[in-house]
C-alpha cells in the first residue's frame, strides 16, 4: 500500500451524463496537479537519532534507507568516553526513487548518555534544534522569502535499551525535554535479545511510564471515516504497537534460499524485513516491527511529522519567541505599539541615524518656535 | 605466628630421608578435606552490573535454584548493596553462599559516585575480619566471613566497547576483589560480531591497568583447561530458568521466533564455561587469592595508617607488641598533654572571671561611696534649710506675739473711739 493509491481513489469518475446535469467545474483535478507540482520540487525530511551508544542507531539508519551512511566513522574508546560530551552531526544524502526527489537529513548525537555524569547532556540537542527553529523564524520574517532552507528536525527516533525493565532516569528526563520541540518517536532498541513476551512485558511497561511521566510523544493522527479499511486497520495496528521494537542489520545473510537483511546467529536467522515468520514458534508473527517503523516512518506518515513540527511545534516556538520579545519591549518602554513585525533583522544602522537627525531637527523646531514666541 | 618459628627451619639445611615402609602421613589431605566438609564451606559473590542486565537470574541459573529477587526499580536515588545469605547442599558438602546485589547501579545520571558504596562495603567486609583478627579473644572458625571472593561484573553488550562507567568502576575494583568480566545477555550478539567485541574489552582492560582475576596456571592438574579459558575471557553468557523441550530433552532455554537459545550449549553461549571455572575448578582457589592477597594489602595498607611498621628505623624487626606498646605510650602521652592543656586553660579561665568580679566589686564599692557622699550632702542641705525654716518660723511666732499684743492694746481705743 502506498499513499499514491490512497489519493488516486478519491478522484470521482467521470459519469456519462451531459455537463448541464453534472455541472462539472473540474477542480478535482487538484490533487493531480499538487502531485506534478511536488514531485518538480522535491521533498526534504530531516531526522534525527539519539540513544547511548552501542543502540544500534546508525545500523537502523542504514536499514531504514538501504544506504551506508556511516563508512569511515571512528569510535570512541572507553575511557575517552569517560568526560563526553554531545556532538551534534549532520548527514545528508539526496535519494531519488520513481521520480521522486527526497533529500534526507539525518542528525546523529554521538556521546550522548556515554559519559560518567550525564547532567543535562540534551541540552546541546535541544539547543540545536531551537537553533533551527531561530534560524527558520528569521528567514520566514526576513524580505526576501524565496529561498528557505528548512533545516528543522521533523522527528527524532530514541533508542530505548532493552537491557533493563522500563525507562530509565535519562530516558525519561530527556523525553521530556524535547517531547515540546520535535516529534518524538521512542523505538526499543536491539529487539533481538528479547522473547515474544518479553517484548509485549516492556512494552506495556513504556507505556505505562511514558503516561505517567507525562511524556507526549508523537501520536498517530486519527484517520478519516473516508478511508479505506486496509488503512485504517494498519494505523490501528500501529498505534497499538507503540513503542516500536526494531532490529537492524548491516549484512545480507542467506536465508530459506534467498538473501535477505538479517542477523545470523548459531541459532537461528533474524530477518529484519519478515512480515510473516515461518519457523519454529506456533503463531505467525514477525520478528520485529522493523517494517512497521519503516513504513510509518517514510511511506505514510512521513508528511504527518512535518506538519506537526510546522504546526505544532514551530508555532509553540514562534509565539513564545514572539512573546518574550514583547515583553522585553515593553520593559524598556522604546515602543507604545504592542507587535513589532521587523525585530529580528538586526537594526538598521543608517535608518536610525536618519531617525535621529530628523528628530533633532524637529526639536529645533520646536525650541526655535518657543523663543521667537516668548520673545 | 610469631617470626623465630620460621627462623629454625630456614637456618638449618633440609635433608630428604627416604621410608623404610607406610607411615600413613599421606591421609593428611583426606583428614583436612574431610573437616572442612564438616565445617562447611562459605563462598561470597558481588554482582555488579546495570538494573535488569540479568544479574538474578544467571545467578539462579548458576545455581540451579530460585534465589527470591524482587525486580528492581530504575529509580532509586543511588547506588545500594543487598546481601543475602543462603545455605545451600549438594552430596554431603554444605555451602553458605552470600550474593551481594548492586541495587541501582548505572541508573543516575550523574554517576560518579556510583563506585563509592561498592567499594565501602567490600572495605567493611575487610575491616570486619581485621578487627576479629586482632581481637584478644578471637575465634575465627566460627567467624562468618563476609569477604567478597569473586566480583562478577556484567558488561552491556552494545558491540563496540566497554562503557565509561564499566571502566571507572572496575579500574576501582580491581585491587579490592578477583574481577571477572562478564558479558551478558550475549544472545544480542551474533558470533563475529561477539569475537570483536571480546578483543575490544581485553584490549580496553589491559590499555587501563585493570587488573582481571587470572585463572591459575601453576597447579598441574588444571593448568590446561585454567589457560584455555583465560582466552575466553570476558565470558559471554546467558541465563534462563524457564526449560524449552528440544528434540527429546528438556534444556533450560530462551525460545525466539527464529531459535532457541540453549545456555548449556557451548556454542551458543559460555555459560558452561563460566559454571566450570566459577565453581567446579577454582572456587578454592578465588577464595585463597581474596584472603592472600587482597585482604593481606587492605591490612597492610590500614595498618601502615594506624603508624605500625614493620622494621624500625634502625631495621630491626619490630613485633605488634612492641609497636603497640610504643602506640599505647604516645597515646596515654597525648591525651596527657591534652589534659594539661584542659587544666590550664581552666585555671586561666578561673583567674580571668576573679579578676573581672574584683574589678566589678570595686566599682560597685566605689558607687557606693559616692552615693553615701552625695546622701550626706543632701542631708547637709536638707538641715540647713530646716533650720532657716525654723528660724523664719521663730520670727513670724515672735512678730505674731507682737502684733496680738499690739492688736490687743487698739481694740480698746477703737472701742473708746466707738463709744463715743
Amino acid at each position: 500500500m502506498t499513499t499514491n493509491i490512497r489519493y488516486k481513489s478519491r478522484i470521482p469518475i467521470k459519469s456519462d451524463e451531459t455537463p448541464e446535469e453534472k455541472q462539472y467545474v473540474g477542480f478535482a483535478t487538484l490533487p493531480n496537479q499538487v502531485h506534478r507540482k511536488s514531485v518538480k520540487k522535491g521533498f526534504d525530511f530531516t531526522l534525527m537519532v539519539a540513544g547511548e551508544s552501542g543502540m544500534g542507531k546508525s545500523t537502523l539508519v542504514n536499514s531504514l534507507f538501504l544506504t551506508d551512511l556511516y563508512k569511515d566513522r571512528k569510535l570512541l574508546n572507553a575511557e575517552e568516553r569517560i568526560n563526553q560530551t554531545v556532538e551534534i552531526i549532520k548527514h545528508t544524502v539526496d535519494i531519488e526513487e520513481k521520480g521522486v526527489k527526497l533529500k534526507l537529513t539525518i542528525v546523529d548525537t554521538p556521546g550522548f548518555g556515554d559519559a560518567v555524569n550525564n547532567n543535562e547532556c540534551w541540552k546541546p540537542i535541544t539547543d540545536y534544534i531551537d537553533q533551527q527553529f531561530e534560524q527558520y523564524f528569521r528567514d520566514e520574517s526576513g524580505l526576501n522569502r524565496k529561498n528557505i532552507q528548512d533545516n528543522r528536525v521533523h522527528c527524532c527516533l530514541y533508542f530505548i535499551p532493552p537491557f533493563g525493565h522500563g525507562l530509565r532516569p535519562v530516558d525519561v528526563e530527556f523525553m521530556k525535554a524535547l517531547h515540546e520541540k520535535v516529534n518524538v518517536v521512542p523505538l526499543i532498541a536491539k529487539a533481538d535479545c528479547l522473547t515474544p513476551n518479553e517484548i509485549k512485558k516492556l512494552k506495556d511497561r513504556v507505556r505505562e511510564e511514558i503516561e505517567r511521566f507525562g511524556i507526549k510523544v508523537y501520536q498517530f493522527p486519527e484517520c478519516d471515516s473516508d478511508e479505506d479499511e486496509e488503512f485504517k486497520q494498519l494505523d490501528k495496528e500501529l498505534k497499538e504497537c507503540c513503542p516500536l521494537a526494531v532490529i537492524g542489520s548491516n549484512t545480507v545473510v542467506e536465508a530459506r534460499g534467498q538473501r535477505v537483511r538479517g542477523r545470523l546467529y548459531p541459532w537461528g536467522i533474524v530477518e529484519v524485513f519478515l512480515s510473516v515468520c515461518v519457523c519454529v514458534s506456533v503463531e505467525n508473527q514477525s520478528h520485529c516491527d522493523f517494517v512497521k517503523l519503516r513504513n510509518m516512518l517514510i511511506r505514510s506518515h512521513m508528511h504527518d511529522l512535518k506538519d506537526v513540527t510546522c504546526d505544532v511545534h514551530y508555532e509553540n516556538y514562534r509565539a513564545q519567541c514572539i512573546q518574550d520579545m514583547t515583553s522585553k519591549l515593553t520593559q524598556d518602554n522604546r515602543m507604545e505599539s504592542p507587535i513589532p513585525i521587523l525585530p529580528l533583522s538586526t537594526p538598521d544602522v543608517e535608518t536610525d541615524r536618519l531617525i535621529k537627525m530628523k528628530d533633532e531637527e524637529v526639536n529645533c523646531y520646536v525650541i526655535m518656535g518657543n523663543i521667537t514666541y516668548t520673545g | 605466628m610469631a617470626a623465630t618459628d620460621v627462623d629454625i627451619f630456614s637456618n638449618e639445611e633440609k635433608r630428604n630421608l627416604s621410608l623404610g615402609g607406610h607411615v600413613g602421613f599421606d591421609s593428611l589431605p583426606d583428614q583436612l578435606v574431610s573437616k572442612s566438609v564438616t565445617q562447611g564451606f562459605c563462598f561470597n559473590i558481588l554482582c555488579v552490573g546495570e538494573t535488569g542486565i540479568g544479574k538474578s537470574t544467571l545467578m539462579n541459573t548458576l545455581f540451579n535454584t530460585m534465589f527470591e529477587n524482587e525486580e528492581a526499580s530504575h529509580y532509586q536515588n543511588g547506588v545500594c548493596m543487598r546481601p543475602r545469605t543462603y545455605d545451600l547442599q549438594e552430596s554431603n558438602v554444605h555451602l553458605k553462599l552470600t550474593i551481594v546485589d548492586t541495587v541501582g547501579f548505572g541508573d543516575q545520571i550523574n554517576k560518579e559516585e556510583s563506585y563509592k558504596p561498592i567499594v565501602d562495603y567490600i572495605d567493611t567486609q575487610f575491616e570486619n575480619y581485621l578487627q576479629e583478627e586482632l581481637k584478644i579473644k578471637r575465634s575465627l572458625f566460627n567467624y562468618h566471613d563476609g569477604r567478597i571472593h569473586i566480583c562478577l561484573y556484567f558488561i552491556a553488550p552494545t558491540g563496540h566497547s566497554l562503557k565509561s562507567l564499566d571502566l571507572v568502576t572496575m579500574k576501582k575494583l580491581d585491587s579490592k576483589v578477583n574481577i571477572i568480566p562478564i558479558i551478558a545477555k550475549a544472545d544480542t550478539i551474533s558470533k563475529s560480531e561477539l569475537h570483536k567485541f571480546k578483543i575490544k574489552i581485553m584490549s580496553e582492560l589491559v590499555s587501563n591497568g585493570v587488573q582481571i582475576y587470572q585463572f591459575p596456571t601453576d597447579d598441574d592438574a588444571v593448568t590446561e583447561i585454567n589457560s584455555s579459558m583465560n582466552a575466553h575471557l570476558p565470558f559471554a553468557v546467558v541465563g534462563s530458568i524457564e526449560e524449552v523441550k528440544v528434540g527429546n530433552k528438556t534444556v533450560r532455554a530462551r525460545q525466539y521466533p527464529w531459535g532457541v537459545v540453549q545456555v548449556e550449549n557451548e556454542s551458543h553461549c559460555d555459560f558452561v564455561k563460566l559454571r566450570e571455572m566459577l565453581i567446579r575448578v577454582n572456587m578454592e582457589d578465588l577464595r585463597e587469592q581474596t584472603h592472600a592477597r587482597h585482604y593481606e594489602l587492605y591490612r597492610r595498607c590500614k595498618l601502615e595508617e594506624m603508624g605500625f611498621k614493620d622494621t624500625d628505623p634502625d631495621c630491626e624487626p619490630f613485633s605488634l607488641q612492641e609497636t603497640y606498646e610504643a602506640k599505647r605510650k604516645e597515646f596515654m602521652g597525648d591525651l596527657q598533654k591534652k589534659e594539661e592543656e584542659m587544666r590550664q586553660m581552666f585555671v586561666n579561665k578561673v583567674k580571668e572571671t576573679e579578676a573581672e568580679l574584683k574589678e566589678k566589686e570595686r566599682e560597685l564599692h566605689n558607687k557606693f561611696e559616692q552615693l553615701k557622699h552625695m546622701h550626706q550632702e543632701e542631708k547637709r542641705k536638707v538641715e540647713e534649710k530646716r533650720r532657716e525654716l525654723e528660724e523664719e518660723m521663730n520670727a513670724f511666732n515672735r512678730r505674731k506675739v507682737a502684733a496680738e499684743t499690739l492688736s490687743l492694746a487698739q481694740p480698746l481705743k477703737k472701742d473708746k473711739d466707738k463709744k463715743k
